[in-house]
This record gives structure tokens, C-alpha cells and sequence, in this order.
């Protein structure tokens, strides 16, 4: 399959766009919101700061949560093209397999019970959360007879979402102050977060955006089958365990900051594809980009939805998403 | 020995298999027995033996009164709706072909908690008064958890409806309803997050006989409906091909299938809340002990279903008692790594 940007020149062309694109959505996002700001102020705010509220949201508030946006997306996006290429599953991705509920989960049971407060450890619950919820799936999805199938995995991972939703469910009935902590977190927000908390996770993200650019040329020759990548001396164990570590520390970072955030994962690697075709070498970042792309626009859409109020942009990545998700699904990828 | 009984007459004949048979009785009295344990123990204890006495009118007053007035409904809503969701949960395991389908998985217990906390949202004004009566609530949970089901019907629809899409729309949809619900809860008092919470969890708490007298109908009614379907259920496990080859058809009786599902999902859903993997375990259970032809698997999810949130309510009522725990952190912290230990014991 060819994408719509044919040849080499043509895909350089587009990630530049894009890179431009997304400079200009983070901008916007900065900009934009319930307190009219211009862009000479957002500069101002770093150049004359004078203390002004304005000056004040764009420092404290708008800025973080740009960046944030946009972290929380290429990781989101780098995971979804990993996890579909390592399943050859079109809709696998954090949040269908519970990846993104297991982190949840974790960390709404360290705020509870262990009085986990600090980011940094949000991050490390985050990652062994998002690394059990993985795992279980994995093994759920390919027990019993005929071994790890498409269909399979996507109802374990199922199975594994709404068990972890309940439980973190359990643990908020009975503690009403952590629910109201927690609740606007476990919707997926980059809302109200400091850029401390960026700075303390993205080392480890930039580290994994590195490592899957580094793996694209892997999952080329994995996505021909493994009996193929064997042949063509891939040590696939070596590659789908190193695949699966940068899922969970792309998800689990994700999480930790942002909470469980829907269906970007899914979403953006089909766009990707679209765009640039089958090369890994091209969709991985095509997916970065996209991925922070639109999380930006869904966060600065989530201003606007309940004014004066803010919803939480999970939410309308889940609308954004969902007849997208359903669009895949009536295709027809799986045909039994 | 032979295996059946043959029971055979004109216009019908019927094969009953002795075991199963057996295994329901013996799950009928577990299920007596829980009920009666349940409605005995509270705050105020009451012996089985005063327990039956009171519910044959020859007790004392005010055991009669604990009993009639607060317990014996509560226990009945329990038992119904832990029945409804379990079945709802064996048919819809019958249709998608796939012991991982459920009710709570696919959207239709989601879309009954999403109507369930729009209308605890949205009909509060600012001093936290509901505008309506609460009564109307199941009444929303049951239309939210019927729209949705066609919803997932309609979109699945493509020449035809094949389980896998089936299941992978409702999957979709089911994380829609999720945002939607936490939307809601956002855009509403924290007095009413922590109810809608709450009621989302699962929880038989405060039934009277209302409750009972609007459970009961859907339960019964739904019941000859099944007795009907359940022979063509077992063909449909064999695939879409043999059943048609045998004379059925397979989108209508899906369908309907699904229909008579929701309704008994939603109608439970309705009165005791989102109670958690009761409709994913409840048949799995039964299936270990009454096999898997539907005939017997129905009655024995049903048993098994209604003894599951009978015994969570009763263990949410006492073990951190003054506290009241929803019955529904016990389905679910109870199923959850049960249905783990099922499948991988499975392998």
C-alpha cells in the first residue's frame, strides 16, 4: 500500500509541514481559552514579565500545558504504531488494551492507600501498572487454543480494561476525597499540569521516541510475518520484548502525567498510514507528530465544549475518536 | 445407567440430563440457603429457624417487621438482578461465541450507568435537590442501556450483523461512555459524583417492595422467551452456516437475542446499579458445573448470578459494618481474579 505522499522528497516535505503545523497548534494552544490573551503578550510573558494575570495563565498555566499536550501525544502515538505492528492488530493501542487502565489503577490505588503524592513516583506506579495490565493481556489473549489471535487480544485487553475500571471504581466509593482529586484525572487532562511534572517524566519518554525511531526498521521486517523477520536475522524475542518495554514506558509516562487518555493511540497510526504507507521508517514519525497534533486540538477543543467550564480533553478524544474506531471496524479487518 | 431422562409425548420430546439436573436442585437450595443466611444476618441477628418462621407470619413482631419491611426485599432485588445480569451474560456469550463477552463489556450496562448519571446531573439544581422524583432513574437506565444495544445493533450492520463486530462496536462505544459518564460527573456537584459513584459501582442498598414489584415482570415475563430460544441457541455455537443449514434465521434470531439480553441487563442494571462481572463469571461458573448446552447453562447462571450478589450484599452489609460497602466492589474484587485464575487454569 502506497500513501497519498509518494516518494521520498515529498514525505521530508510533509514531517516538515507537520513539525511547522504543530508549532503553530502549540502557539494557538497558548493563545486560546476562557482568558483572551494575544500573542504579544504570550511573548511578553517571557521577555517583560510584569505579573498581570495574564502573563500569569500563559507562564503557569497555558505554556505547561501545551507542552504536555504535545508530549503526551507522540508518546500516545509512538505506542498506538508499536502495539499495531507488534500485533498486526488495526486496533490495538493503550486504552483497548487496558494498558492505560492499568496504570490508572495503580495509581489511584498508591494515592489511596500508599499516600503517593510526588510525580515521580506517579511515573514508576505508572509504568509497573501499565507493564501488569500488558502483560496479563498478553497472556489472557493468547491462552487456550489457536495461540495469540487479533480478535483474542482485543477482548482480553478488553476484559483487563473493565477490571481495572472496576476496581478503581471499588476504591473510590469508599474514599470521596480521593475521588475528587482523582476524578479529572482519570478522564485525561494535560489541564492544570506544572511543567515540573513534564520535566520529570520526559527523559524517560524522549529516551523511548528515540529507541522506537531506532526500532522502525524492525518492525518492517517484523510486520512480514515472524517465520519472514526470523529469516531475515531478526532476533524477534530480543525485538518484541525491547517493542513491548517502549509501549509500556510510552503509556505509562502518558498516564502518569495525563491520566488515561482514549483512542489517540488507535486513531493516529491510521492517519499515519494513509499519509505515508506501509514504511515504518515513515509512520512512526508521522505518528509523533500527528499524535501531538491532535491532542493540542483536542485540548484546546476541550476548553470550549462547556464554557465557561473545561472538559477533560480524554473526553473529546473519545468523540473525536469513537466513529473513527467504529469506521475501522466496519471496514471489515476482521472478517470472521 | 442411561444419561437422560427421555421425556416424550406426541408433539414433543425432551432429553434431560440426570447430572444437570441434579446440579440445579443442589444450586436451588445453595441459593435458598444464602437467602435465608442473608436476610438472618445484620445488625440485629436473627436465627434461620426465627428467619422462617417470620416468613410464614408465625414469627415475633419485630422480627416479622425487620424482615418483611427492610430485608426481604432487599434480598429479593439482589437475587433478581444478580439472575438477569448473569443470563444476560450467558446469552450474550451464546451469540458473540466468545466466553469473554458481557454485558458490562459492550456498552449496554455503560450506556444504562451513562443515562443513570446524566439524569442524577442533570436534574439537580444548585442546592443539590434532584427536580424529579428518583423513581424515574431506572427508568433512564433502562432507556440509556435499550438505546445503546441498538446503537451497537445499527452500526455493527453491514449485510448482516457478524459477532466479532458485534463486540468490537459495543467495545468502542462502551469507551465513549465511559468519557460521556465522567463528563457528567464533572459537570455536576461532587455530592452528586460521589451518588452517581455509587450507583455505578452496584448497589442493592434501600430496596423496598417497589423495587421488587417493578423487577419482578421483566424477570418472569423474559423467562418463556428464553425457554423458547434456548434450543436454537445451541446450534448457533456451531456457526452462522449450520444454522442457517438448519432452518434458522440467524439475523432475526440474533436480534432478537439481543433484545431479550438487554432487557434483562437493563432492567437489572436499573434497580442495583452497574454491578460489576456477575454477567462475565456468573456463566462461566455454571458452565463448570452444568456444562455448556444452554438448556442447562441458564438455569444454573441464574442460580448463580442471583447467590453472587445475594452473598456480596451480605458481606458489603456486615464485614466493615458500621460502613455500608456497595455490593458491587465485592462482584468485581471477588470475580475479577477469579475469571483470571478460570482462564488460565483454561490454557
Amino acid at each position: 500500500m502506497n500513501g497519498i505522499l509518494y516518494g521520498n522528497k515529498l514525505k521530508t516535505a510533509g514531517l516538515i509541514v507537520g513539525i511547522l503545523i504543530a508549532l503553530i497548534i502549540m502557539v494557538l494552544s497558548v493563545v486560546l481559552g476562557y482568558t483572551n490573551t494575544s500573542l504579544k503578550q504570550a511573548i511578553e510573558a517571557y521577555t517583560a514579565f510584569n505579573g498581570s494575570n495574564e502573563h500569569l495563565i500563559i507562564q503557569l498555566s497555558r505554556v505547561p500545558r501545551s507542552l504536555v499536550g504535545m508530549a503526551v501525544g507522540i508518546s500516545l502515538g509512538i505506542a498506538g504504531v508499536l502495539m499495531q505492528a507488534l500485533t498486526r492488530n488495526p486496533i490495538a493501542s493503550p486504552d483497548i488494551f487496558g494498558v492505560n487502565a492499568g496504570a490508572g489503577f495503580f495509581i489511584v490505588f498508591g494515592v489511596t492507600f500508599l499516600g503517593v503524592s510526588s510525580i515521580q513516583q506517579f511515573m514508576w506506579i505508572g509504568f509497573l501498572g501499565a507493564a501488569v495490565a500488558a502483560g496479563l493481556a498478553y497472556a489472557l489473549g493468547s491462552a487456550g487454543q489457536g495461540g495469540l489471535t487479533p480478535v483474542k487480544l482485543t477482548l482480553a485487553g478488553a476484559v483487563m480494561a473493565a477490571l481495572f475500571a472496576s476496581l478503581t471504581q471499588g476504591m473510590l466509593v469508599t474514599n470521596e476525597k480521593a475521588l475528587d482529586e482523582v476524578l479529572f484525572w482519570l478522564a485525561g487532562s494535560v489541564e492544570g499540569r506544572k511543567l515540573s511534572m513534564l520535566v520529570a517524566v520526559l527523559p524517560a519518554l524522549v529516551i523511548a521516541w528515540v529507541i522506537s525511531l531506532l526500532l522502525s526498521r524492525q518492525l518492517n521486517a517484523f510486520a512480514l510475518g515472524e517465520d519472514v523477520a526470523i529469516s531475515l536475522g531478526q532476533k524477534t524475542v530480543v525485538f518484541k520484548l525491547a517493542a513491548a518495554l517502549m509501549v509500556i514506558i510510552l503509556a505509562g509516562g502518558s498516564v502518569a502525567i495525563a491520566g488515561p487518555i482514549s483512542f489517540i493511540g488507535i486513531v493516529v497510526p491510521h492517519f499515519a498510514r494513509y499519509l505515508v504507507g506501509n514504511d515504518h521508517r515513515w509512520i512512526v514519525p508521522y505518528s509523533a507528530i500527528i499524535g501531538g497534533i491532535m491532542l493540542v486540538v483536542a485540548d484546546i477543543g476541550a476548553r470550549y465544549i462547556i464554557m465557561p467550564e473545561e472538559a477533560p480533553v480524554g473526553v473529546v478524544t473519545a468523540l473525536i475518536g469513537t466513529p473513527f474506531f467504529i469506521y475501522i471496524v466496519r471496514k471489515g479487518i476482521f472478517q470472521k | 445407567m442411561r444419561k437422560y431422562w427421555v421425556l416424550q409425548r406426541k408433539s414433543f420430546s425432551f432429553l434431560i440430563d440426570k447430572k444437570t439436573t441434579v446440579s440445579i436442585i443442589a444450586l436451588t437450595l445453595a441459593a435458598i440457603a444464602a437467602m435465608l443466611i442473608s436476610i438472618g444476618v445484620g445488625d440485629m441477628y436473627i436465627a434461620p429457624w426465627d428467619v422462617f418462621n417470620a416468613l410464614i407470619g408465625t414469627g415475633l413482631d419485630i422480627n416479622q417487621l425487620i424482615i418483611t419491611e427492610f430485608r426481604l426485599p432487599r434480598v429479593l432485588v439482589a437475587f433478581i438482578a444478580g439472575a438477569s445480569l448473569a443470563l444476560s451474560g450467558a446469552i450474550l456469550q451464546g451469540i458473540i461465541r466468545n466466553p469473554l463477552a458481557s454485558p458490562d463489556m459492550i456498552g449496554i450496562t455503560g450506556g444504562a450507568g451513562f443515562a443513570a448519571v446524566a439524569f442524577l446531573t442533570m436534574f439537580s439544581d444548585d442546592s443539590n435537590n434532584l427536580l424529579l422524583s428518583i423513581n424515574y432513574l431506572p427508568l433512564f437506565a433502562f432507556g440509556g442501556a435499550t438505546i445503546v444495544a441498538f446503537l451497537i445493533y445499527a452500526l455493527a450492520w453491514k449485510d448482516g450483523v457478524t459477532p466479532i463486530r458485534l463486540i468490537l462496536i459495543g467495545i468502542g462505544l462502551m469507551a465513549l461512555l465511559q468519557a460521556l459518564t465522567t463528563l457528567m460527573m464533572l459537570m455536576g456537584p461532587i455530592y452528586r459524583a460521589s451518588q452517581a459513584t455509587i450507583w455505578l459501582t452496584g448497589t442493592v442498598y434501600g430496596t423496598s417492595w417497589n423495587e421488587v414489584k417493578a423487577l419482578l415482570p421483566w424477570f418472569i415475563g423474559l423467562i418463556p422467551i428464553l425457554v423458547l430460544l434456548v434450543r436454537r441457541l445451541n446450534i448457533q455455537g456451531f456457526g452462522d452456516d449450520l444454522t442457517k443449514g438448519a432452518g434458522i434465521s440467524v439475523h432475526r434470531e440474533r436480534f432478537l437475542l439481543l433484545m431479550v439480553c438487554t432487557a434483562l441487563a437493563g432492567s437489572a442494571v436499573a434497580f442495583a446499579g452497574a454491578m460489576g462481572f456477575v454477567g462475565l463469571i456468573g456463566p462461566h461458573i455454571a458452565r463448570r458445573i452444568s456444562g455448556s448446552s444452554f438448556g442447562g447453562l441458564f438455569p444454573a447462571s441464574a442460580l448463580i448470578g442471583g447467590i453472587m450478589v445475594v452473598l456480596a450484599d451480605l458481606a458489603g452489609r456486615t464485614l466493615f459494618s458500621p460502613l455500608e460497602v456497595p455490593a458491587g466492589v465485592f462482584t468485581a474484587a471477588i470475580g475479577a481474579p477469579y475469571f483470571i485464575y478460570l482462564l488460565f487454569k483454561n490454557q
